[in-house]
Parts: C-alpha cells; sequence; structure tokens
C-alpha cells in the first residue's frame, strides 16, 4: 500500500480553524489521485471532542497526540512530538495550514528530517505518481511549480482559501480514532510562552462598515491622506489601510486590514494603491464587490477585483470626488 | 553582544518583472534592487540592541556581486562587519540549502542572537530563519514585533493572527524572525557612509559553507506569470471617464450607491 498522506490540523481554545478543513480538503484530493489512504493529526490537550469532528469526515483515521506539555503552543514541543509521529506513521506527504503557527514550527519540523517546508502553496497538480505544488513568489505576481526531490517524508502548507471547506467530504463511517504515544519532557521545551493578548480595545470596528475606501503605500505620503478622507467622507464610508500605512503611524493600527489586522465584508471596498497581497487579501476579499486603482495592471489586488482602473490614484481620485460633488 | 543579521536584496517592489528564458528565475538585467524590507526592520533593531547593551552587529548576506549595496547600507548604518557569501545561481537554492549556507557562514562565530526578516519578497519562502535556528540547534520565535534583552535571556512579542499577541522567554543564544513596524528604521549619516568604506567584508563562496552532499529537497519545474482567474471589468478612457463608468456600474450593476 501507498505511504500515508498526514494532514496536521490546528486548533485553537476548542476549535478547529477554516484552513484546516481546507487543507483537509487537499488531503482528500491527493489521497484520491494518489490512491493512498489519509491521516489527520491534532495536538493538545483535552482535545478529545475535536478529534470526532475530524473522524466524522473522509479519512482513514485520526491521530490524537495529548500531553500536558501541549497544552500550549510551543515550537519545540510541537516539532518533537511530530517528529515522533512521523517516524512512526512513514507518511509520503505532510500537509498544513499556511497559519502563523505553522510558520513558527512546520520548518524545523521539516528541518529534523533534513526537508525543506514547500510553504504558502496555492493550487495541485501533477498525477498519481508525482505531485506538483503551486505556490507564489515575487509576493503573488510570479507562480511557480514546485516538486519535492530525494526520498519522503515530503511536508507541504496552503494558504488561506487555496481550497475550499465546502468540498470537504464527509466519511462514509466514522474513522478510527488512536492515541499516539509520544515521549517530552519539560526540559526539551526552551521557550516560556505567555497568555495571548489584545492591545487596548479598539475604537473602529471596520467589520461593521458598508463602505470602505482603502489605502495603500501608492498614497505615498501621510499628506496625500486628505484625498482618501475626502472621497471616504463623500461615499460615507470608512478609511481602511494596508499594513505599510500603519506602520508608518499614518494611520492607527485598528485601521489595518488583513492577516494581522481586521477581517472587513463591506457592500463596497475600495482599493486604492495597495498591491494585493495575500496578506492583505484575506482581510477583505469577503467584500461584496470590489474596485481597484493601481498603476500597475498586473497588480495582484485585480485577481480579487470586480471593476479596476489601471491609472494614477493622483488623478483618478481626484476625477472621482468631483464626480460624486456634482451628483449629489 | 554579538549579533548576526540576515538581509538579502530583492527586486524593487515596482520593478517590472520579466521571466528569464529557462522559465527559471526573473531577468535581473531589467530590474532595481532594495534591501527585503524586514530585513531593514531586523537590521535597525539589531543596532539598538547594541547601542543599548554594547557588542557588535554583523551583517550576513547571501546571493551575487549586487547584494554589496545592501551590505554597504548595513555597514554605512552601523554595523561593524559583513559576511558575503557570493553566488550567482542563488536562486536555486531551495530553503534547506539557502539556512545551511547562512549556518556555514556563521556557526563559528557563536552569535548570542541572529536575526532574520520573517520573509522574502522573492522567493517567499517564509522559514529560513527557522530553519537557521535548527540547524544550528538555537531555539526561535517568529515574527517578533518588540524584543527585551535580560541576563542571558530575551523576552520577545510575537505577531498573532488578527491583531493578537503573545510574549515569549528564550534562553539566548536564539534566532528571532522580525515583522516589518517593529521600529522606525534609520538612515545613513554622512560619516556612516565614509566609515563604512573601511569596514571588514568577508567574502565567502557557496561552496565554502554549503556541504555539497546538502541537496534540494525541492525543485522548480517552471515559474510562470499567473493566468487571471477572476474577470475583472477594466473601466478605460481618462480618469473622467473611466470614473464615470465606474460610478454608472456601482449604481446599476453593483446596485450600491
Ligand atoms: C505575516 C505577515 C502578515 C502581514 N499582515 C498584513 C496585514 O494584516 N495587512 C496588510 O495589508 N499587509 C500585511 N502584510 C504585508 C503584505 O505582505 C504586503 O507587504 C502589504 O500588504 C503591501 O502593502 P501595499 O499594497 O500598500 O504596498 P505595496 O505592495 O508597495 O503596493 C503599492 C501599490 O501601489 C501601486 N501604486 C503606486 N503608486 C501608485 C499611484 N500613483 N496610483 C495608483 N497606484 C499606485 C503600486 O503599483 C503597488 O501595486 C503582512 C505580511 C506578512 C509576512
Ligand atoms: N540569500 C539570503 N541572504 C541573507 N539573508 C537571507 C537570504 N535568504 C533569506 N534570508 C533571510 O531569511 C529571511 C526569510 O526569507 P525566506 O525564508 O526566503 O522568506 C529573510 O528576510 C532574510 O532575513
Amino acid at each position: 500500500m501507498a505511504a500515508p498522506i498526514l494532514v496536521i490540523a490546528e486548533q485553537k481554545q476548542g476549535q478547529l480553524n477554516r484552513q484546516s478543513w481546507e487543507t483537509l480538503v487537499a488531503g482528500q484530493q491527493l489521497a484520491e489521485t494518489r490512491q493512498a489512504p489519509l491521516a489527520a493529526v491534532l495536538l493538545g490537550k483535552g482535545i478529545a471532542g475535536l478529534a470526532e469532528e475530524l473522524a466524522a469526515k473522509k479519512t482513514d483515521e485520526v491521530w490524537l497526540v495529548e500531553h500536558d506539555l501541549l497544552e500550549a503552543y510551543t515550537p519545540d514541543g510541537y516539532a518533537a512530538a511530530l517528529r515522533q509521529l512521523i517516524q512512526q506513521l512513514q507518511p509520503a506527504l505532510v500537509l498544513l495550514p499556511h497559519t502563523y503557527q505553522v510558520r513558527d514550527f512546520a520548518p524545523k519540523l521539516a528541518a529534523s528530517f533534513q526537508r525543506s517546508l514547500i510553504s504558502d502553496c496555492i493550487g495541485l497538480g501533477g498525477d498519481s505518481k508525482q505531485t506538483v505544488f503551486v505556490r507564489q513568489m515575487f509576493q503573488g505576481k510570479v507562480n511557480v511549480d514546485v516538486v519535492p526531490a530525494g526520498d519522503p517524508p515530503h511536508f507541504a502548507s496552503f494558504q488561506a482559501g487555496a481550497f475550499r471547506a465546502d468540498a470537504l467530504k464527509e466519511g462514509e463511517r466514522k474513522a478510527a480514532i488512536k492515541q499516539a504515544e509520544v515521549e517530552l519532557a519539560a526540559d526539551q521545551i526552551r521557550s516560556k510562552p505567555e497568555a495571548p493578548f489584545r492591545e487596548a480595545k479598539q475604537a473602529v470596528d471596520l467589520s461593521q462598515a458598508e463602505i470602505i475606501v482603502a489605502v495603500g503605500r501608492g498614497i505615498k505620503s501621510p499628506e496625500n491622506l486628505d484625498l482618501a478622507n475626502r472621497l471616504a467622507a463623500l461615499l460615507g464610508a470608512e478609511v481602511g489601510a494596508s499594513r505599510p500605512i500603519c506602520d508608518e503611524g499614518w494611520l492607527p493600527m485598528e485601521r489595518q486590514i488583513g492577516s494581522s489586522g481586521q477581517t472587513v465584508a463591506p457592500k463596497l471596498y475600495l482599493a486604492l494603491g495597495i498591491s494585493g497581497a495575500i496578506q492583505h487579501v484575506v482581510g477583505m476579499k469577503g467584500a461584496r464587490t470590489v474596485v481597484a486603482v493601481n498603476k500597475d495592471a498586473n497588480a495582484p489586488i485585480f485577481e480579487v477585483a470586480d471593476y479596476g482602473i489601471v491609472g494614477d490614484l493622483f488623478e483618478v481620485v481626484p476625477a472621482l470626488i468631483e464626480a460624486l460633488e456634482k451628483g449629489s | 553582544m554579538k549579533i548576526a543579521v540576515c538581509m538579502k536584496q530583492v527586486p524593487a517592489k515596482d520593478a517590472p518583472l520579466r521571466i528569464n528564458e529557462a522559465a527559471t528565475w526573473v531577468r535581473e538585467g531589467d530590474l532595481s534592487f532594495e534591501t527585503n524590507e524586514p530585513d531593514a526592520f531586523a537590521l535597525e533593531e539589531a543596532l539598538r540592541l547594541k547601542e543599548k547593551h554594547g557588542g557588535e552587529v554583523v551583517v550576513v548576506s547571501l546571493g551575487p556581486e549586487r547584494v554589496r549595496q545592501v551590505i554597504k547600507e548595513g555597514l554605512a548604518k552601523g554595523a561593524e562587519r559583513a559576511i558575503h557569501i557570493c553566488d550567482d545561481e542563488f536562486y536555486g537554492l531551495d530553503p534547506l540549502q539557502m539556512a545551511a549556507a547562512l549556518a556555514g557562514a556563521v556557526r563559528e562565530e557563536k552569535f548570542d542572537l541572529l536575526l532574520t526578516g520573517l520573509q522574502s519578497d522573492d522567493h517567499g519562502f517564509g522559514q529560513t530563519g527557522v530553519v537557521l535556528a535548527e540547524l544550528l540547534g538555537l531555539p526561535h520565535a517568529t515574527i517578533i514585533m518588540e524584543i527585551e534583552v535580560q541576563n542571558g535571556r530575551v523576552r520577545v512579542k510575537r505577531e498573532l493572527e488578527a491583531g493578537w499577541f503573545q510574549w515569549i522567554e528564550l534562553p539566548l543564544p536564539a534566532v528571532l524572525t522580525i515583522q516589518s513596524g517593529i521600529n522606525k528604521p534609520r538612515y545613513a549619516s554622512l560619516k556612516g557612509i565614509m566609515a563604512a568604506k573601511k569596514k571588514e567584508v568577508r567574502d565567502l563562496k557557496r561552496a565554502d559553507v554549503l556541504p555539497p552532499d546538502q541537496v534540494a529537497t525541492q525543485a522548480t519545474k517552471r515559474i510562470y506569470v499567473p493566468e487571471k482567474a477572476k474577470q475583472t471589468e477594466f473601466l478605460q478612457g481618462t480618469p473622467k471617464e473611466a470614473v464615470a463608468k465606474l460610478l454608472e456600474k456601482l449604481k446599476h450593476e453593483a446596485r450600491i450607491l
């Protein structure tokens, strides 16, 4: 029988995240093309209930790795535990969701097997013998087809939205849930994590906004924000921004949209001078209508835009302001 | 404190990319380059730690001759010296090889702290720092937004998703991957630029730092410009015309305004 495919699911505070389900979809597809058994893995403490959720999906087995030292996430703990399980199960492929936590431990885990992580993949290709992983380079402007080299195991992580969680197949019967025995000692874990926290309560809640005018580095200087503010006032919109604008302190952190900021779903999202990096797009792709203004016709933002204007925002936005002022 | 900063040079953000004939990389001749964004923040963090706790900062960069520019900048801003692993075919290295080469260059030096950016704008592996830590047998923390050093340990603020953070304590030596926005990077002074000319740059080649049996574990088949999946409706014309069309669409098609 073909070597198994292992999907590492991620849980936080007793919940599996959406990206874990998406990665399980990738696993189901690969298990089918490669005619290989599929196993899901869950780490933590007191998480047996979540294993039941995984076991209801189409998968051959679910491995539960529970340990006191896995209650709080640490890269040393997670990598050591998974290393033991991988040595036991000898998978061909280990698949993970490309989350902040996975970025933190998966490269270490792979390196301990003298492998690298095929990171942040957006798709799959190839056939039953060889899987091709599609990932992005140059901030999403270029794609690359990557194949694993050398002996298994190989490791790959998947970008948020690479697969659709609603394509998940239910199991015909419940998969077997197995307890993994791992040995971990407290002195193996070198970092001491404290409890996660949020910075001071946010004054603006962009998630409720109907219209958002969002600015990116194309706005060039803080003085030019006035242009966005005037447009927002005319539209009754909130102003949001990409990360660099908030990093510079031109707008407060609470107006940052993206993976490390807010997630929004307005009726209209106007992206001005934003390139459309994935970490920004995950925060706004739920918008009903997206308009992008960018001078670069190949900017990835147009991949999520319903309407696009290729041009200089310093010409387009004043024209828009003028037209709105005339119209009202 | 002895601090190493790994700095990569990448194509400038608005450089127009064209793919080379072999479909393995972009045509470098067409491009202008800049320091990978988070790496500039990592350098600034290293300089501040040195200014506070004493010690030295060493810039480490792997890439072709052009990366001398990044090294020069680092030295001009205040790094004491630099290591350049000169490699024209750096783009074909996989993340394990990239980290192994960097590890080979720094292993003997016994740094207290090694800083990298969290991700490069070109390859975007998002892992070189973590792999470097594993190869050196050191603890690490990623996506760092604040650093405090106290008695042989380091306490760092790690960014989590959706506006969450977490403090983590680690023993030194350690590797940290730095997130953009952690500080305000300085400009080089004229004095710094002059002083940089006399600073030591150690030249190494790939073969000096990367064992030949460290083969690639992932291989690029080809790179290409992705086909657009989404049907964006591009509104043409002068700004005035395009805007008029847009408002029309928003009123009657999308029914928003
Ligand atoms: C772990 C991690 C988390 C991150 N979290 C976030 C996040 O939460 N939110 C976020 O936004 N980013 C985040 N980022 C950063 C992200 O990867 C991008 O670097 C960032 O989104 C880029 O911002 P930008 O589009 O404003 O700038 P750039 O990428 O520099 O794009 C500027 C754009 O403006 C266009 N432009 C320039 N001048 C003009 C003009 N005159 N008229 C019209 N267009 C013009 C250019 O063509 C370009 O497309 C994160 C990155 C990482 C690695
Ligand atoms: N060739 C290189 N030279 C110097 N530093 C590098 C190199 N490649 C990667 N790095 C460092 O590793 C970080 C992460 O890169 P990556 O893993 O490619 O996303 C970068 O921000 C750099 O700090």
